[in-house]
């Protein structure tokens, strides 16, 4: 029983969802690169708000709330180690001693922030991915490559159909172990156990897929890639579109012109100006505007 | 006529296995049959569909001998990728025949792989989803189908490219009484109007038969039996009694002959002899309470008085409800007290369920794919927690869910439980086998060992679909396990599609859609009278006498023979339509069941549960 949160994709009644397969991945790829392209705590944290709203604009705000809690656990780590190795800040704010091969454990402020600034590129990169990932239909994603190279583009489709069919079996398992008598096994013993049970059962599935493939005609190697009709750009087609070129227009720009300049170190130092201010209202529109016109959505 | 397909001394073994799977098969299918496969599990059905697609031997290795040539192609000089073109295979678990993410593209794959324009594939996909009535599927995601759905956009994509023979593997399986016919009717539509030649294997033959026009039937992977579905049903019914259709059996032993092919030659053959009124009334519903015991219990039970606890209804307003009877109310093994189960981003797959089951009642759970079985069961069994409402137990709740595969963690059977609780289930044989290799009888049974002797004894066992794939004899070995643990005090309920084992099994019925009881009453009430949920017994005889089983409707007819029961009729001078309050059978009084089974309320009002 289905009642968690989407762990793959599935079509929803949003505008990324209508968007096709190619436009929507520009667009996440947008994101991306205005991600890695910013280096502004101010700018990313203005992305994070844009993603974030995105999520909620497509109808997962849950798969995103959930990539948050895992992205904390991952920034923790990040954090720790950035400030742990990196004495480059003047600010100080912790003296460990010597600690022998990583040399004198001064804790800096600016490694601190800086770490935190990684942080949050890495969870919104996470973020980005998890959003793609749920909404971008991988059938038309992958409609594109199979007319350079079909077989693969298709056991990348299999293998994309193959982890919600492989989840929904580990689940059954795990569930049909919860009603024996006393519960799941625990101890490393039983978990390799089910383990491997989990295995045997994705082994068998995939000699039955891959059954079906045979008889599907996967193996007669005579795809002549044609190409389907041309469709027409719909609006949503149109609106993530310039979503993306503005996307990452704004963000290039920003680079190049120091629009949102950030140094860590040796001081920290992100003066804020009018252009850094208007690029933190900027990005945040672009990526939500096209979420706007919900005309023709459902499906 | 053309050969559509053609087995000539087909011998094959699987790899490592001593014993041959099929022995000698000769047999040749004309273009447009439509074809039944018949055997009890393990006889080779599959293995001869596999063999008829190609897969055996080129993708499951082993050792062939003989031909076998499908559209003119001889299988061992095409492998299954040419075969496909000419042959749409479907199986019976359809989670593994879809590969795609979307309907539309799962559906134009098998043409794309063999290099069909874009056009020819675009309109080859619309006209087999119109055709199967999947259209408005075509842009869901595959994952978010119902079984139902699934089973049918499988069979969409195996025949999408219009092949000329159809091979399914227990393509019903997995759905519904509503759904398994809809598919046979679809099958029937295909082979008449595309003149597609159809090769089926079924265990529920009483389903698909009289849409046959052959029937095929193997034995340790030889064809005992090929010809009309009658001369099968003669053939079974004179050398093997499991493959007997119900309705063939309730023939056999009234006395009647030829045994019938579907309800509706049983029905003339009874009205030609004067045993069946003319004009039944469809919307009488006959109590089960005349019915003597047996009819419920049968022999394969040990506990013959289904009087039983009196428990109590579900009490639920705006359908078919129990009130209680007169005596005392039997202490309860199960209550749910008002169960919602409200996905946090989706509909309610329970609204409102209040139900009681006593210790020692035997409880069938019926409704369509989608209606709230098994998340009722998991509910009993506390995997999932109410979001609204109370699950009270009186002690644990055992649940077998639907896959017995998922319980076996080890190698050897005996790993898996107790050497005691495995003597209790009557499996200390197998202990040396490994779980997975026992047939599918055997491994059902060591799973519900598993779940319910692997520890404190379970005052509920509830069962999840458990019959699915199984013959009639190991049908009849689970129902009668299951007769056992009710008669030392366990409550037992059933969730499944398959009225025939509903009535072997089950004292009581219940019938849920939509998340809701929309009915709820002693088997033969609710077995009777329906289309679908409805025995083939209690078909042909229009729900008279409560009659589920061929046991039962024998004895009815024998009695209508020499007038001993009067008219069978289940019609308006029983019971007047829509007032079944109070009713009493032709046989009322007749056993203690009468007087104690609760009566029966219809409230037209909807459930008011918010």
């Amino acid at each position: 029983m289905a009642m968690g949160a989407t762990l793959f994709y599935r079509r929803l009644a949003s505008p990324l969802h209508a968007t096709r397969a190619t436009v929507a991945a520009m667009w996440a790829c947008a994101l991306i690169a205005a991600t890695l392209l910013s280096e502004s705590p101010m700018v990313l944290g203005a992305l994070l708000i844009g993603v974030l709203g995105a999520g909620a604009g497509a109808g997962l705000g849950r798969e995103l709330a959930r990539t948050l809690r895992t992205v904390s656990i991952v920034a923790i780590p990040i954090v720790l180690v950035n400030v742990l190795v990196y004495h480059e800040g003047l600010t100080v704010f912790a003296r460990l001693g010597d600690l022998g091969p990583f040399g004198q454990g001064d804790l800096t402020l600016e490694a601190l922030v800086y770490g935190a600034v990684i942080a949050l590129k890495v969870g919104l990169l996470m973020l980005v991915t998890t959003l793609a990932g749920l909404a971008i239909d991988p059938d038309g994603l992958l409609a594109v490559f199979r007319r350079h190279s079909f077989r693969s583009a298709l056991t990348a489709s299999l293998a994309t159909r193959m982890i919600g069919v492989l989840s929904a079996d580990s689940q059954r398992l795990a569930e049909a172990q919860r009603t024996r008598p006393g519960g799941s096994a625990t101890g490393a013993r039983a978990r390799v156990r089910l383990l491997s049970a989990i295995v045997g059962s994705s082994l068998d599935r995939s000699m039955d897929v891959a059954a079906t493939l045979e008889l599907r005609g996967f193996a007669a190697g005579r795809h002549t890639g044609n190409r389907a009709p041309r469709r027409a750009f719909s609006r949503h087609d149109r609106a993530f579109a310039i979503s993306a070129v503005f996307m990452f227009a704004l963000a290039l720009f920003g680079r190049l012109a120091g629009a949102a300049p950030f140094n860590a170190y040796p001081l920290l130092s992100m003066p804020v100006s009018a252009a850094t201010l208007a690029l933190c209202v900027a990005l945040p529109v672009a990526v939500l505007l096209p979420f706007a016109d919900r005309r023709g959505i459902e499906f | 006529m053309r050969s559509a397909v053609a087995f000539s001394q087909v011998t094959y073994a699987y790899p490592e296995s001593s014993e041959a799977a099929l022995r000698g098969v000769t047999l040749e299918l004309e273009q447009g049959e439509l074809c039944l496969l018949a055997g009890r599990s393990g006889q080779g059905k599959s293995t001869l569909l596999r063999a008829a697609c190609g897969l055996v031997p080129h993708f499951h290795g082993g050792t062939f001998a003989g031909s076998v040539s499908v559209a003119g192609m001889d299988t061992r000089e095409h492998p299954p990728a040419q075969l496909g073109a000419h042959i749409g295979v479907l199986q019976g678990d359809s989670e593994t025949q879809l590969v795609m993410s979307s309907v539309r593209a799962e559906l134009a794959l098998a043409m794309e792989s063999r290099g069909h324009g874009a056009t020819a594939v675009a309109r080859a996909v619309e006209e087999v989803a119109l055709a199967l009535g999947i259209d408005h599927l075509l842009e869901r995601s595959t994952h978010d189908l119902s079984g139902g759905e699934k089973q049918r956009v499988a069979l969409g994509a195996a025949l999408v490219g219009r092949p000329r023979v159809v091979l399914l593997d227990e393509p019903t399986s997995q759905l519904d009484p509503v759904a398994g016919d809809e598919l046979i009717g679809l099958l029937r539509r295909l082979n008449q109007e595309w003149d597609t030649t159809i090769l089926l294997s079924e265990h529920r033959l009483e389903r698909c038969l009289s849409a046959a026009d052959r029937v095929i039937s193997l034995e340790g992977g030889a064809v005992v039996h090929d010809g009309s579905p009658s001369s099968f049903l003669q053939f079974a019914v004179e050398h093997e009694p499991s493959l007997q259709t119900p309705g063939a059996k309730l023939f056999a032993l009234a006395g009647i002959g030829p045994p019938p092919v579907g309800v509706k030659q049983a029905r003339a053959s009874l009205r030609r002899e004067g045993r069946l009124p003319d004009e039944p009334d469809p919307h009488s519903v006959q109590p089960a309470s005349r019915g003597d015991a047996r009819s419920q219990d049968g022999a394969a039970g040990p506990d013959t008085d289904t009087s039983g606890p009196n428990p109590r209804g579900a009490g639920v307003r705006g359908r078919l409800t129990r009130r209680a009877g007169g005596g005392a109310v039997a202490a309860s093994a199960l209550t749910l007290h008002g169960v919602w189960c409200e996905l946090p981003r989706g509909p309610a797959i329970l609204r409102g369920v209040d139900l009681t089951i006593a210790p020692g009642e035997r409880v069938a759970l019926m409704g369509r794919n989608g209606a709230g079985k098994s998340t009722l069961l998991r509910h009993a069994a506390g995997l999932v927690a109410p979001t609204r409402g109370k699950v009270e137990r009186s002690g644990r709740v055992a649940l077998l869910l639907q896959n017995p595969n998922d319980y076996f963690l080890h190698e050897r059977v005996r790993d898996e439980l107790s050497a005691e609780a495995l003597q209790r289930a009557g499996l200390d044989a197998l202990a040396e086998r490994n779980p997975r290799d026992l047939s599918g009888g055997e491994r059902q049974r060591l799973a519900l060992a598993i779940v319910a002797d692997g520890g404190e004894t379970p005052v509920v066992v509830a069962l999840d679909e458990p019959t699915r794939g199984m013959d009639r004899e190991a049908k009849a070995q689970l129902a009668e396990e299951l007769h056992r643990r009710a008669s030392e005090g366990q409550a037992v309920i059933v969730a499944t599609h398959d009225p025939e084992f509903a009535a072997s099994c089950a004292q009581r019925a219940i019938l849920l859609a939509d998340g809701r009881v929309i009915a709820d009453g002693p088997a033969a009430d609710l077995l009777a009278g329906g289309w679908y949920f409805a025995t083939e017994t209690a078909r042909i005889l229009g729900g008279a006498g409560g009659a589920l089983r061929p046991e039962d409707g024998a004895e009815l007819l024998r009695g209508a023979r020499t007038g001993e029961a009067g008219s069978l009729s289940g019609g308006p001078e029983a019971h007047p339509a829509g007032d079944v309050q109070g009713t009493r059978g032709p046989r009322q009084g007749t056993n203690k069941q009468s007087q104690e089974t609760p009566e029966l309320l219809i409230h037209a009002a909807a459930d008011t549960h918010t």
